[in-house]
């Protein structure tokens, strides 16, 4: 059938089964969202800035495994996108983002809310398009969720001209054939490397895992589950790899990294062999290169050619899906002759132990001040650590990354990678879109919550009860902290006392807004607005000048911490 | 130590500055760049020349390796292969030194392709080594001015690049 672009890109979107998109209308995207108001299949969530909507799409694609689609009109709308598609790039979440454009006639003008949007974002999409002729529409728009979701995922943004979504051309419903001849990711690992791998591990008498959020891309949880019970090794994740392992299996040691756990780094900094999983040895996790994991072998499991050896070298890489790889290698370490040759663990867990008995994330929760890692381990005993959990970044970050445990993936909504203040209020939204009766938690600080607090007005618009505490200090707490430690408390422009009055604020949107002040007020405002059901803001009073503990120094090697 | 770096991509708008924009972005060193369509007008090839240590070129080659649009890397550095550059240079010319370039010229085998009473201007084409040593024996006679094209390179024998 003959359809105008506007009809097709709406009509491409049903056809790859796409069900919501987010997003903010815009003279250049006039006619796809004519064709949004006629179709009834499609449901338009409406943001308050196109920041919130990338994501907003971008949580909805964390927890529900799909490609978070987003709309956004050119020039201003599309940079503000930017953020949005970075922040999705680093941690590797896949999403399309399609953005209005100029006519074609009029690029490279200076035309009225023109902006070199493909130019700008080569650099944090995965791939990105301009479509200059309507025929090309529909492949390229299968195209970028073919690239968006297979080998590792990303961000891509189709930018479309307006003349082009008026024009006509002939529409025939093609979503499974998605062939690009340069683009193949490779997805089963090499046997001749999962056959070394083996040998590895048959051999390591200290084996330490160490997952990211790889796993969770690929929905390997179970099989990193038996992968761990086969190996009876310590495993520790990563902030992006939390909840692809479970918190309360007691081979997980924690966290590891700049604020891990002293057992997750003195294990990775003792430990004979690393196996390294969907992760990618970020500056944040290794501390000083040169004494990262100095006694070990590092095998590396990654979907992705360029993550294996970039910053540290690896002895056995395996590039491949980590369902599959791991899949393949559990088929070779179930055998009784494995099990049989396999070193004994309990010197190694022994060890283990020793550093876990420290309790580095010990603190004392006393009759005034409130701490914040009490309101967060009450957050997660009150929700059973069923919760959906997003955050910006920050203090509050690392405090509910330590303290609330979770059993299982994609329950996890944070930026890890660019670190993006403001996102977790939006990714929540997009989360509870997903996941209509789940519970849907932000944690956030007093500092990331103004930078994108307009979204509550699509929290009460769509009725999502979103759930925000606000671990409020007064401060940029974690610049501050930095401050403290390593430039003499000089705390240069990290106070953020002035601050608007967050229960008004919340009541003024529609929200409720509750506060808590002392210890004993935490747990009923916790209760209150989970039975309440509706969008809220908790303003919960911390201790201002709390730290967030253990913590590695920048550029300072992993068992060089500084400890409560 | 100094790669060749053959790419071969889609030709089509913008694959350029994703190259050229991920050496720029990851603090990658470019010598040259070469780029031209090839065969069916479908792929263009890209030859560029860097140097870096084993580890920088092992990611330069995966990071290119990535892009959507490029269909084979090669790096040609350890492999027997045949490489070219080509270079103008304009040569101040007056009576007294015109029998000498010619003379140069006709030494590392180059042409005139244009003369003036006060210029000659000399194609060379070569190696890196052979386009040097010839420049710097005009040099003194007066270069006025010079383009170089880049690197461009082959592997030598049967295989080509595209079937791997």
């Amino acid at each position: 059938m003959e359809l105008t672009g506007a009809k097709i890109v709406i009509q491409t979107l049903l056809d790859l089964g796409v069900s919501t998109v987010f997003g903010y209308p815009g003279g250049a995207v006039l006619f796809i969202y004519d064709e949004i108001y006629k179709e009834k299949k499609l449901t338009h969530i409406l943001t308050r800035h196109e920041q919130g909507a990338l994501h907003a799409a971008d949580g909805y694609a964390r927890v529900s495994g799909e490609v978070g689609v987003a709309i956004v009109t050119s020039g201003p709308g599309a940079t503000n996108a930017v953020t949005g598609l970075a922040t999705a790039y680093m941690d590797s979440i896949p999403m399309v983002c399609i953005t209005g454009q100029v006519p074609v006639p009029l690029i490279g003008n200076d035309a009225f809310q023109e902006a070199d949007i493909v130019g700008i974002t080569r650099s944090c999409t995965k791939h990105n398009y301009l479509v200059r002729d309507v025929k090309d529409l529909a492949r390229v728009l299968r195209e970028a969720f073919h690239i968006a979701k297979t080998g590792r995922p990303g961000p891509v943004l189709v930018d479309i001209p307006k003349d082009v979504t008026t024009q006509i051309t002939e529409y025939v419903n093609r979503s499974e054939e998605v062939k690009i001849r340069s683009y193949r990711p490779n997805l089963k690992g090499h046997a001749g490397q999962i056959k070394r791998a083996v040998t590895l591990l048959k051999n390591a008498q200290r084996p330490m895992i160490y997952t990211g959020g790889g796993v969770v891309l690929s929905n390997a949880s179970d099989e990193l589950f038996h992968f761990t019970e086969q190996m009876n090794a310590p495993i520790t994740n990563t902030l992006m790899g939390l909840g692809a392992f479970p918190a309360s299996d007691g081979r997980f040691v924690g966290m590891l990294g700049m604020h891990g756990t002293y057992e997750a780094n003195m294990a990775v900094s003792h430990c004979d062999l690393l196996i390294a999983i969907g992760a990618r040895f970020d500056d944040r996790v290794t501390g000083k290169l040169s004494e990262f994991a100095p006694h070990a072998k590092i095998l590396h499991i990654d979907v992705d050619p360029t993550s294996i050896s970039k910053n540290v070298h690896v002895d056995i890489p395996i590039v491949g899906d980590v369902k599959l790889v791991l899949e393949q290698i559990n088929k070779q370490i179930e055998s009784k002759s494995f099990q049989k040759s396999k070193p004994d663990m309990t010197p190694w867990w022994q060890l283990v132990e020793e550093w876990r008995s420290k309790d580095s994330l010990a603190y004392t929760q006393g009759e005034s001040a409130i701490e914040a890692q009490y309101v967060i381990q009450k957050l997660c005993e009150l929700t059973k650590g069923n919760a959906i959990v997003a955050t910006d970044v920050g203090q509050h970050q690392m405090w509910a990354a330590q303290f609330y445990d979770f059993d299982r993936p994609r329950r996890w909504v944070t930026s890890g990678g660019l670190g993006t203040m403001g996102f977790g209020l939006p990714a929540a939204m997009g989360a509870q879109i997903a996941k209509p009766d789940d519970t849907v938690v932000v944690i956030s600080g007093d500092g990331s919550i103004q930078m994108n607090i307009q979204e509550l007005a699509t929290c009460l618009q769509y009725k999502l009860p979103v759930i925000t505490i606000i671990l409020n200090n007064g401060f940029l707490g974690m610049v501050r902290q930095w401050q403290e430690f390593f430039y003499e408390r000089r705390y240069a422009e990290t106070d953020m006392s002035h601050q608007p009055d967050f229960v008004k604020l919340a009541e003024a949107y529609g929200a409720l807004g509750l506060r808590a002040k002392k210890p004993n007020e935490v747990e009923p405002a916790i209760k209150e607005a989970l039975a309440s059901g509706r969008t809220a803001i908790i303003d919960i009073h911390i201790r201002p000048e709390g730290n967030v503990y253990p913590m590695v120094p920048a550029g300072a090697a992993l068992n060089d911490m500084i400890l409560l | 130590m100094r790669h060749i770096i053959s790419v071969l991509v889609e030709n089509e708008a913008g694959v350029l500055s994703r190259v050229s924009g991920l050496f720029s972005a990851r603090g990658f060193n470019i010598e040259s760049l070469t780029v031209a369509p090839v065969g069916d007008g479908e792929t263009s090839r890209i030859t560029l020349v860097s140097i870096g240590e084993d580890h920088i070129i092992e990611q330069i080659i995966k990071q290119l390796n990535k892009l959507i649009p490029v269909l084979h890397v090669a790096d040609f550095t350890d492999g027997p292969h045949v490489e070219r550059e080509l270079m103008l240079v304009k040569v101040a010319a007056e009576q007294a030194q015109r029998a000498e370039i010619l003379r140069i010229a006709d030494i590392f085998r180059s042409r005139v392709v244009d003369a003036t009473p006060s210029s000659f201007t000399i194609e060379v084409t070569g190696d890196v080594g052979k386009l040097d040593a010839c420049l710097a024996l005009l040099m003194p006679l007066g270069v006025t001015e010079m383009v170089r094209t880049g690197q461009v390179a082959l592997g030598r024998g049967d295989r080509s690049m595209a079937k791997g």
